[in-house]
């Protein structure tokens, strides 16, 4: 029992957790935002895929560590054009819409890199992102050191919980944005256009999830590999459901998670000999059925979720 | 400015038509990764028609091909029908394939005439009893299907390197992760000699005409038809919904869990965990392109394997990645998500300001 | 800011009637400015001609009445003045602030709102989890700003609603308010854009006439202080009171424009419809046993939920059900069609118990059932007339045979279902949803009504039938009520109550009062009992 509390007494633990829960907090945020406006994102999976190649690929050609996250998020941009224009205004269905953008975007990525890189045993490595020493914050007792370990992208990631917070409550956009996922029609009738609001949101969410993908490559590690999203993008989409569409939730949902997955981490070291690795590796998949399970009844769903809106015939 | 109109019920060369006009656009587009890949285009569509039928042994290892992405594919079009998101059909299969080899490598000794129809059984029942969780988990408390057997497909599959670690481990395997061989006696049939084309593709064939039948013609299928086209209207009807659902469920990880059987007990002799590459995912395209017809589901299927089998050849040929099938193939599923609107809707060009309909 | 409470309606109704009264039907000046003027209206459907060369034009501060029945193209061509459709043919103008005519961009509702067309659907076009401020408010502040402005426009709307009489809770969750609440809203919605035309469609299908006659004394004062309202009904009493002149559609053109004032109701009957349909009206019949018992049943959620509801249906019997929509008419529908278990209290039919009895075993035991929304829950569109006509009996040994459908006999009936029952369909094999309401409807009937049962709840039959229809939806309940079933008739029509109804019970707030012999009641007393008034205090 007293190993627990160490654990979880332990700087190094929750800084280990918030690592594991920034590409989670990007890919929350971006279903959450999609998912507010009514339409549901399970392209995410591939967005990683293609945002962890995309933004590797392009720090690797030389852009800069930033100018690969702007290349990162405008593939995820790209990919949500795709599934935008599928469900939107032709109103397909976005189960199978999303699905075939995961396809796609997956199989892309590694097309791509296989052609750039045809005969790589180890991966090329990029310099990635450095912890972030901010003078002050870092010396705070406890917190310092647990921020001390990250990287901007994991900044990034907590500004973008709160910009998104702030547009989504308090701003004409976010009201809009909310409303089309309630009701089309009422976003219609005051004059703004269902399909511009859909779309753009869809898009921005989009480009948001591509940036978890590319901090796996840029930030987590410094390559990329064939299947290391290896589900991240499902465990955001239920993460989504787990966080009741609330930004402030998603945090926390990614955090908890970050912080299990880390607490397992730690645990198969002490009692690894026993039990064998799959199963602490299937524990993140588990957990997320298992929250899923914990809201299911009580789940708010955006009312026009899934629910294709067509001019004209209300 | 492009202007959607209802279409009335679309006739069956149309309904046939598009869809391939569908494939065919993916093949097409597939000419700019080619060229991004440095390869003659015509040179590469070439090579990849031969890999699949250029000859006896490239026809037979396209319809090799074909077996688990008929079954994955019916899997998918059944449960879309009943609007069932079953996108676990990879985890069932691994579930199925794990049942065949648990079975048949020497548990239960027996002819073969008792064995292979135990083994094809136990196999079915394990994809099935793996989409049955998902299943109740929403009609009982509304989760999301769709998360869950995504979900699943991971779990699964770290269980089966899990057993193929441990218990299930071949003591003979020189330290590789496999299970041991199945028993000759457990094994289905060659369909033709020193070729690979085993009894999975009858069962798969089977199959198709089997939930053909099921949708058009019994009580069954018309229940499922109805919950899928409109659940309220089916409730309000006294069509019992939630069994339906489950059934859809059972029926659909079954036929999931085949295709791992035909991939062990005809193909592989034992398991791996990486038995599939994608079949579950592949099945989805090919029910889309089928128009989740299970008949379509067949031609389908042979399609997306021709693909398969040619890309992989043409890729052994000219040294380009193979990810161009996969690639292919996701196209193929989006130009098909495209063309559906074709089929609900005709297409009119209108002036942006023109309030006159241009005629088709 | 308080809503109304049910208790000060009755008296905040007189005041305001009183205020409309005062300026006792101002008739608008006819040299008024014209503020919104239709051309030559043309709107296409495939075959079907929806709007036939309409042209129609208001003025300030004028109250436009326009009159037709379901399917006369009434909507559409309001559908056609906010952008949501585009004409084939003809213009729309509107006053500009410079004081001309302009022309407004078609297909576009943002231009419409701009040129102060404000429009209040029958559907309401509020997104339910957001509060009435920010319904009201979405839409008219620049999306990129990174502000704002809620406190001036509570400012705003508080002097909206004190000059207009139309007050809200501002906070409140559109999902919590009232029908009555929510069209106030919709109202404020408009008004709030500065709104120079008004036009409200069927506004008064779902309200109380005391509602009703609240909202018309609003409208007056409104139009008195200048904006031009377009009022669409079918409802001939209430265009008479309330419009300066009516505009009549049928089969999508105008056949009538003039002023209100002189006109005959019988000669504008027969304007909208064109010619008479006979309408079913019940003889005197006596009516037998109890059939359906439902005693004490509670079930449900909020403002829909059942509160110990007692209920008996007699053989023989038509027995209406008036309510506001919303208030627990349509969790009654669910109980009653085994969509819903009641969480206490019992069901039973001819004694025999029911109480967890799901649909299947509804309809087995003799209730049939037509649904609210046969559109959502009557028919499966896609699949065939015949299907649709089968599927309450699919497992029935007349439709299959060891599983497997027994398609002849499918078709055949269904051929003779077609024939009987006037459905318009091309043959047994056409998909559902091709047809028109009137005919889907008419599948509901056949099938529910062919197995002779003894019960039948018909919740709303004829909402959105035109008169043909509905005059068919009425003679299958008479004669299924001739024939000794008990007929529950769930409706927000109080003419169509009064009309085929033996007895009327009121739901309000859940609760279903005693039903009172139909002979006894008249539009007023049914309409504050549906406000909440109980018996004492009505009498």
């Amino acid at each position: 029992m007293s190993d627990i509390l160490e654990i979880l007494l332990n700087a190094n633990f929750w800084a280990a957790a918030l690592r594991i829960a920034t590409p989670l907090i990007f890919g929350v945020i971006g279903a959450l935002v999609c998912e507010r406006a009514g339409v549901l994102n399970l392209g995410i999976e591939g967005i990683f895929t293609a945002g962890a190649m995309a933004g590797w690929m392009a720090v690797w050609l030389g852009t800069g560590l930033w100018g690969g996250v702007l290349v990162a998020a405008l593939a995820g941009g790209f990919f949500g054009l795709i599934h935008a224009i599928l469900t939107v205004p032709l109103g397909l269905s976005q189960h199978v819409s999303g699905i075939g953008v995961t396809l796609f975007a997956t199989s892309l990525s590694y097309f791509i890199y296989r052609t750039a890189l045809p005969d790589v045993s180890s991966p090329p490595r990029i310099e990635a992102f450095k912890p972030l020493d901010i003078p002050g914050l870092s010396d705070l007792p406890f917190i310092g050191p647990a921020l001390f370990q990250q990287t901007p992208l994991t900044f990034l990631a907590l500004a973008i919980v709160a910009v998104t917070a702030f547009v989504l409550y308090r701003t004409p956009l976010g009201l809009a944005i909310r409303a089309v996922g309630d009701n089309p029609s009422a976003v219609e009738s005051q004059g703004l256009s269902v399909y511009a609001l859909r779309m753009g949101t869809v898009i921005a969410g989009s480009a948001l999830m591509a940036l978890g993908g590319a901090f796996l490559t840029m930030s987590a590690f410094d390559a990329f590999f064939f299947g290391m999203v290896n589900g991240r993008g499902w465990i955001c989409i239920a993460l989504t459901v787990f966080a009741s569409w609330r930004p402030g939730k998603a945090l926390i949902g990614a955090l908890l998670f970050g912080a299990f997955d880390a607490f397992q981490v730690r645990l198969q070291t002490e009692v690894g000999s026993f039990i064998p690795g799959q199963v602490f590796l299937m524990m993140p998949y588990i957990l997320s059925i298992a929250a899923l399970i914990l809201v299911a009844r009580k789940a708010d769903y955006p009312r026009a979720l899934l629910v294709p809106y067509f001019r004209g015939q209300r | 400015m492009i202007r959607f109109e209802p279409r009335e019920p679309s006739s069956l060369p149309r309904l046939i038509l598009i869809p391939v006009a569908a494939a065919i656009v993916a093949l097409a587009l597939a000419a700019i990764p080619m060229l991004f890949a440095g390869l003659s285009v015509f040179n590469a569509y070439g090579l990849m028609l031969t890999g699949a039928f250029g000859s006896v042994f490239a026809f037979t290892e396209m319809l090799t091909r074909a077996a688990p992405l008929i079954l994955t594919g019916l899997a998918a079009a059944l449960a879309f029908r009943a609007k069932l998101w079953n996108i676990g059909a990879e985890g069932q299969l691994y579930a199925g394939a794990l049942a065949a080899v648990a079975i048949g490598s020497g548990m239960i000794d027996a002819p073969s005439i008792v064995l292979i129809p135990l083994v094809v059984f136990c196999g079915a029942l394990a994809g099935g009893v793996m989409m049955l969780g998902p299943t109740l988990l929403k009609t009982r408390l509304g989760v999301d299907e769709v998360v869950t057997t995504l979900l699943l497909n991971f779990i699964i599959l770290l269980f089966v390197q899990m057993m193929l670690e441990g218990p299930m481990k071949d003591p003979m395997g020189m330290g590789w992760p496999q299970s041991e061989p199945m028993l000759d006696e457990a094994m289905l049939p060659k369909l033709m000699a020193r070729m690979r084309i085993h009894g999975g593709l009858i069962i798969a064939f089977i199959a198709a005409i089997g939930i053909h039948i099921l949708l058009k013609r019994t009580v069954w299928g018309f229940e499922i038809r109805a919950v899928g086209e409109n659940a309220n209207a089916a409730r309000h009807a006294g069509i019992p919904v939630t069994a339906t659902f489950i059934r859809v469920g059972l029926f659909s990880g079954a036929l999931a869990g085949l295709a791992g059987v035909g991939e062990v007990a005809g193909l592989k002799g034992y398991l791996t965990a990486d038995l599939s590459p994608g079949f579950g995912y592949s099945g989805i395209v090919v029910a889309m392109l089928a128009g989740l017809s299970p008949l379509g589901v067949v031609i389908a299927a042979l399609f997306i394997a021709s693909i398969f089998v040619g890309a992989d050849s043409m890729s052994r040929a000219t040294g380009v990645s193979n990810y161009l099938a996969d690639l292919i193939v996701s196209m193929a599923l989006i130009c098909v998500l495209i063309s559906g609107l074709f089929l609900r809707f005709k297409v009119r060009f209108v002036g942006a300001k023109s309030t006159e309909g241009v005629s088709k | 800011m308080p809503a109304l409470t049910s208790r000060d309606h009755g008296s905040r109704h007189r005041e305001l009637q009183d205020f409309a009264e005062r300026p006792a039907m101002t008739k608008t000046s006819p040299d008024a400015a014209v503020v919104l003027k239709l051309d030559g209206i043309t709107k296409r459907f495939g075959a079907l001609t929806a709007n036939g060369d309409v042209s129609l034009s208001l003025r300030k501060g004028e109250i436009l009445a326009l009159l037709g029945e379901n399917g006369a193209g009434k909507t559409t061509l309001m559908n056609i003045l906010f952008g949501h459709y585009v004409a084939d043919e003809g213009t729309v103008e509107v006053l500009t602030e410079d004081g001309s005519l302009t022309e407004l961009d078609p297909g576009s509702p943002h231009a419409a709102l701009n040129a102060g067309i404000g429009m209040v659907h029958q559907h309401f076009t509020l997104a339910e989890n957001l509060t009435a401020l920010e319904n009201i408010l979405l839409g008219t502040e620049p999306l990129l700003a990174l502000k704002s402005g809620r406190a001036r426009a509570r400012e705003r709307l508080s002097d909206l609603m004190t000059g207009s009489g139309l007050i809200v809770d501002l906070d409140a969750r559109i999902s919590t308010l009232s029908v009555g609440e929510k069209q106030r809203v919709e109202i404020l919605k408009a008004l709030y854009r500065n709104a120079r035309v008004l036009v409200l469609d069927e506004p008064t299908a779902v309200l109380t006439p005391q509602e009703s006659d609240t909202l018309f004394a609003t409208l007056k004062k409104l139009a008195a202080d200048g904006l031009g309202i377009i009022f669409i009904s079918h409802k001939l009493d209430e265009v008479i009171a309330a419009s300066h002149r009516v505009a009549v559609l049928r089969g999508g053109r105008k056949v009538a424009d003039q002023p209100t004032e002189g006109c005959d109701k019988r000669q504008l009957a027969e304007l909208m419809v064109g010619k008479t349909v006979p309408e079913s009206t019940r003889d005197s019949q006596v009516p037998g046993a109890a059939r359906l018992i439902l005693s004490s049943v509670t079930t449900g959620a909020g403002r829909d939920a059942l509160h110990s509801v007692d209920l008996e249906l007699l053989s023989g019997e038509i027995l209406g059900i008036a309510g506001v929509s919303g208030n627990g008419q349509g969790t009654l529908a669910k109980v009653i069609s085994g969509l819903l278990p009641p969480s206490s209290g019992t069901i039973a039919l001819d004694g025999e118990v029911l109480t967890s009895a799901d649909a299947r075993r509804m309809i087995d035991t003799g209730i049939a059932r037509i649904p609210e929304d046969r559109h959502k829950d009557g028919i499966v569109g896609p699949m065939s007339v015949a299907e649709n006509l089968a599927i309450e009996t699919i497992r029935k040994p007349q439709n299959q045979r060891f599983g497997f459908l027994r398609f002849e006999a499918i078709a055949r009936r269904a051929k003779d279902a077609i024939v009987a029952y006037d459905i318009r369909c091309q043959g047994d094999k056409a998909p559902a949803r091709l047809l028109s309401g009137g005919n889907i409807q008419k599948i509901v009937l056949a099938r529910t009504l062919d197995a002779s049962p003894s019960v039948v709840l018909a919740a709303q039959p004829s909402r959105g039938l035109d008169v043909g229809a509905t005059s068919d939806v009425h003679r299958r309940l008479l004669e299924a009520r001739a024939r000794g079933a008990g007929v529950i008739l769930i409706s927000e029509d109080l003419d169509e109550l009064l009309r085929l109804s033996d007895r009327i019970a009121v739901m309000h707030r859940g609760n279903l009062s005693q039903p009172d012999k139909t002979e006894t009641l008249d539009r007023a007393t049914l309409g504050l009992r549906m406000a909440g008034q109980s018996k004492e205090q009505a009498a």
